[in-house]
C-alpha cells in the first residue's frame, strides 16, 4: 500500500461504499452534533417520511446559537425575550424528546457551544468522522478527527442513515516551522495562514497542520487553528494526534476508560501521515516571523500585523470593504479607537483564552469608552474560570461576565454591536453585519482584544505584557 | 426535488468577490423553523435600509430583477457559514442557477440539494458575463454547457451523480436509504 496521509486513513476506514466515477462515496459518520438553528428542517423531513433518528447513540444536541447569555432568561426565571429564539429553543427541545436524542439543554451543566463541548466531554476523538450543521465543525479536527460542516438537508441524511454522500476532497499540508514568539498565539498563527492562503485558497481541500510549531501547541490552541480552516475555504483541518491529545482526552467523561482506553490508544497512535505520503498542495510558514494579527476588512483574509498598515490600494471589493469599515488605504491599524470588545466564540472562549485575557486585565481597567463582553464557551469553562477567580478579574476591570453561548459571534440572541461601531472580537468572522447590522468587526487574539479594551484603541498586546 | 434540465434567463450580475452566506441571508433570519418564504430576506442588509424600506438602487429592487433566474457572481460565491438558508432564500426569490469562477464547497453542496445549479466557468467567460449584465443565457444540465447569446458554448463541471440527481429530480436521501443493508453490514463489520 502506498504511504497514506492522516486524512486518507480516516477517510478509508469510514467508506461504507467507495466512490466511483458515477457515484460519490457513502461515508459513515461516527458522531453527529446538532443545535437549534440548522436542525428544525431536518427533523421535519424525518417526520414527513416517517423516519426515526437511526443512531441516537451517535447523536448529541445542544443549544448555543440563539440562546440568551443572561442568567435569568437562560435558567427560565423569565421567558427568553427574543420570541424567534424562544421558538427555536422550544422546537429543539420538542424534537429531541420526540426522537430520543440526548439534548444538553438550557439548564444542563454540560451545555455550551457545540464545538467546545464535544472535546470537553471527550466525545471528540482521534480517527472519528464528525459532522454538524455548522461550518466550524472543523474545530474537532484538532484531535485527528475528520470533522466538517454540513447543510440542513445533510443533517437529515445523517439522522436517517448515519451516512453522507461525499466526494473525496484533496489534501493540503500547512507546514509550520519554528516557534511562536511570546505574545503571539494560535489565533495570530491561523490569521496569518488565512492571509497567505486567501479566503478561497483551501476550497476543495482538507488541511493537515504539521511541523514543530503545530506539535508545540496545546489542544486548545490546536482547536483555535483548526476552527478557522473554513475561513480559508477548506472543508476540514486536521492535526495528527500525539501525547498532547491523549493527555487531554484521558479521564474525560465520555472518553474510553480502562481496557477500552488502552485499545483506543493503540489505534490512535497509528493515525499520522506516513513518511513519503503525498499531499496535493503544500504551504510552508515560519512561526517565528508571525506577529500579533488583526483584520482590517470584511473577510478574515484581509489581515495585517497589529503593527502593520492597511494596504495602499486594491480592487473594487477592497474599496467597498474599507468604505464599510470607515478606514482609508495605507492607515496604520494600531491606535484606531474602538467601541466594543467581544471575548468569546468557538475560536477563543476556552479556559486558556480566558486566562490570557485575565493576564492583561489583572490590575487594569477597561477604558470607559469601551463595552467589553466576556462569554465563556461552555458552562464548564464558566465554572472552571470562576474557580480560578478569572471572572472577578473581568468584573473588577469593568467587563460583563455572561453565561455561555455563541452570543456576539453572530448576534442571533440579541447580543449585537450597534451599526457603525467598532468591535475587536476573538471570533472568526468579520463579514459585513456579522455582529449586527452595520457592525464593524476586527478579528484578533484574546491578548490583543484585552489590550485594546484597556487602552480603548487597537493595541499590540506585547506593549502591555512587558 | 423537481427535475432540472435547462434554465433560460437573462442574467443578474453581482460582481463582488467572496459574497458570503451572511450577506446572502443575515443570521437574524435564521430563527425560522421552516424553509419557506426566505426570499424576502435574501441579501437583506444590502437590499433594505435601516427602516426596512427597499433601497431603490440595489439590484434586486430594480425592475430588471423581476423574473430573472440566473445570478452571475464574483469569485468564491457562498463562502462562510454552512446555512442552507442561503440557497433556500435564492431559490425562493426565483434563482435557479448561480454562475461564478469559484463557488464555496458547502454552499455548492447545499445548492445542489435544492435544485439550484452551481455553474463554474473559466475567467474569460466570467469576464464576458460580468461585462454584459442582462445577457440571455441557457444552462443545459444534460450537456453541462452554458450557452451565451453569441452562440458560444462554455462547458462547466458537474459530477455525474449531481447531474443525474438534477436531471431526474432524485433526492439523495432516497438513494442513501436504499443502501441501508450496506450501511448495516459496515456497522457490524466495524463494530460501530
Ligand atoms: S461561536 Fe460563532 S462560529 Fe462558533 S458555532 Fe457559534 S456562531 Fe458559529
Amino acid at each position: 500500500m502506498p504511504a497514506r496521509t492522516l486524512f486518507e486513513k480516516v477517510w478509508a476506514s469510514h467508506e461504507v461504499v467507495a466512490e466511483t466515477a458515477d457515484t460519490p462515496a457513502i461515508l459513515y459518520i461516527d458522531l453527529h452534533l446538532t443545535h437549534e438553528v440548522t436542525s428544525p428542517q431536518a427533523f421535519s423531513v424525518l417526520r414527513e417520511r416517517g423516519l426515526p433518528v437511526r443512531r441516537t447513540d451517535r447523536t448529541l444536541a445542544t443549544l448555543d446559537h440563539s440562546t440568551p447569555t443572561d442568567r435569568a432568561q437562560l435558567f427560565g426565571e423569565i421567558p427568553i425575550r427574543l420570541e424567534s429564539a424562544r421558538h427555536q429553543v422550544e422546537a429543539l427541545e420538542r424534537n429531541a424528546a420526540a426522537f430520543g436524542v440526548e439534548l444538553l439543554g438550557l439548564k444542563s451543566e454540560r451545555r455550551g457551544i457545540v464545538h467546545i463541548i464535544g472535546p470537553e466531554l471527550g466525545v471528540t476523538q482521534p480517527g472519528k468522522t464528525i459532522v454538524c450543521g455548522d461550518s466550524h465543525t472543523s474545530t474537532h479536527g484538532a484531535f485527528g478527527a475528520l470533522a466538517f460542516g454540513i447543510g440542513s438537508t445533510e443533517v437529515g441524511h445523517v439522522m436517517a442513515t448515519q451516512c453522507l454522500l461525499q466526494r473525496k476532497p484533496k489534501t493540503l499540508a500547512v507546514e509550520v516551522d519554528g516557534r511562536l514568539a511570546p505574545g503571539v498565539g494560535a489565533k495570530d498563527l491561523v490569521l496569518a495562514i488565512i492571509g497567505r492562503l486567501g479566503v478561497s485558497g483551501g476550497t476543495g481541500h482538507v488541511i493537515e497542520y504539521r511541523g514543530p510549531a503545530i506539535e508545540a501547541l496545546s489542544m486548545e490552541q490546536r482547536m483555535t487553528v483548526c476552527n478557522m480552516s473554513i475561513e480559508a475555504g477548506a472543508r476540514a483541518g486536521m492535526v495528527a494526534p500525539d501525547q498532547t491529545t491523549f493527555d487531554y482526552l484521558q479521564e474525560r467523561p465520555r472518553a474510553p476508560q480502562g481496557e477500552a482506553w488502552d485499545a483506543a490508544l493503540e489505534a490512535w497512535r497509528a493515525l499520522h501521515t506516513e513518511p513519503g505520503a503525498r499531499f496535493d498542495r503544500v504551504l510552508e510558514l515560519d512561526a517565528t516571523e508571525i506577529l500579533p494579527m488583526i483584520t482590517w476588512g470584511t473577510n478574515p483574509g484581509m489581515v495585517v500585523p497589529v503593527t502593520g498598515v492597511i494596504p495602499a490600494s486594491g480592487d473594487a471589493v477592497f474599496h467597498k470593504s474599507l468604505q464599510y469599515m470607515g478606514f482609508e488605504p495605507g492607515q496604520p491599524m494600531a491606535g484606531k479607537p474602538i467601541d466594543v470588545v467581544f471575548v468569546g466564540s468557538c475560536t477563543n472562549a476556552r479556559l486558556s483564552d480566558l486566562r490570557e485575557v485575565a493576564r492583561v486585565l489583572r490590575g487594569r481597567r477597561v477604558d470607559k469608552s469601551v463595552r467589553m463582553l466576556v462569554v465563556p464557551g461552555s458552562q464548564q469553562v464558566k465554572r472552571e474560570a470562576e474557580a480560578e477567580g478569572l471572572h472577578q478579574v473581568f468584573i473588577d476591570a469593568g467587563a460583563e461576565w455572561r453565561e455561555s453561548g455563541c452570543s456576539m459571534c453572530l448576534g442571533m440572541n440579541g447580543d449585537t454591536v450597534a451599526s457603525g461601531r467598532y468591535s475587536v472580537s476573538t471570533s472568526n468572522r468579520n463579514f459585513e453585519g456579522r455582529q449586527g447590522t452595520g457592525a464593524r468587526t476586527m478579528l484578533a487574539s484574546p491578548l490583543t482584544a484585552a489590550a485594546s479594551a484597556v487602552t480603548g484603541r487597537i493595541t499590540d498586546p506585547r506593549d502591555l505584557l512587558a | 426535488m423537481d427535475s432540472v434540465t435547462t434554465i433560460t434567463s437573462r442574467t443578474l450580475v453581482m460582481a463582488s468577490t467572496n459574497i458570503d452566506t451572511d450577506q446572502i441571508i443575515p443570521a437574524r433570519f435564521l430563527t425560522t423553523t421552516t424553509r419557506d418564504g426566505l426570499g424576502k430576506a435574501l441579501f437583506a442588509d444590502w437590499r433594505y435600509d435601516a427602516e426596512g424600506q427597499p433601497r431603490p438602487d440595489f439590484l434586486l429592487n430594480t425592475p430588471e430583477a423581476v423574473g430573472r433566474s440566473v445570478l452571475v457572481a464574483g469569485r468564491n460565491f457562498g463562502c462562510g457559514s454552512s446555512r442552507e438558508h442561503a440557497p433556500w432564500a435564492l431559490v425562493d426569490f426565483g434563482f435557479r442557477a448561480v454562475i461564478s469562477t469559484e463557488i464555496a464547497d458547502i454552499f455548492r453542496s447545499n445548492a445542489l440539494k435544492n435544485g439550484l445549479v452551481p455553474v463554474i466557468v473559466d475567467e474569460q467567460a466570467h469576464a464576458w458575463l460580468l461585462e454584459h449584465p442582462g445577457a440571455e443565457v441557457t444552462v443545459d444540465v444534460e450537456r453541462c454547457v452554458l450557452s451565451l447569446p453569441d452562440q458560444r458554448e462554455v462547458s462547466f463541471p458537474l459530477e455525474n451523480f449531481a447531474r443525474y440527481c438534477l436531471l431526474n429530480g432524485v433526492d439523495e436521501l432516497g438513494f442513501l436509504l436504499s443502501r441501508l443493508p450496506a450501511i448495516e453490514e459496515y456497522e457490524q463489520r466495524e463494530r460501530k
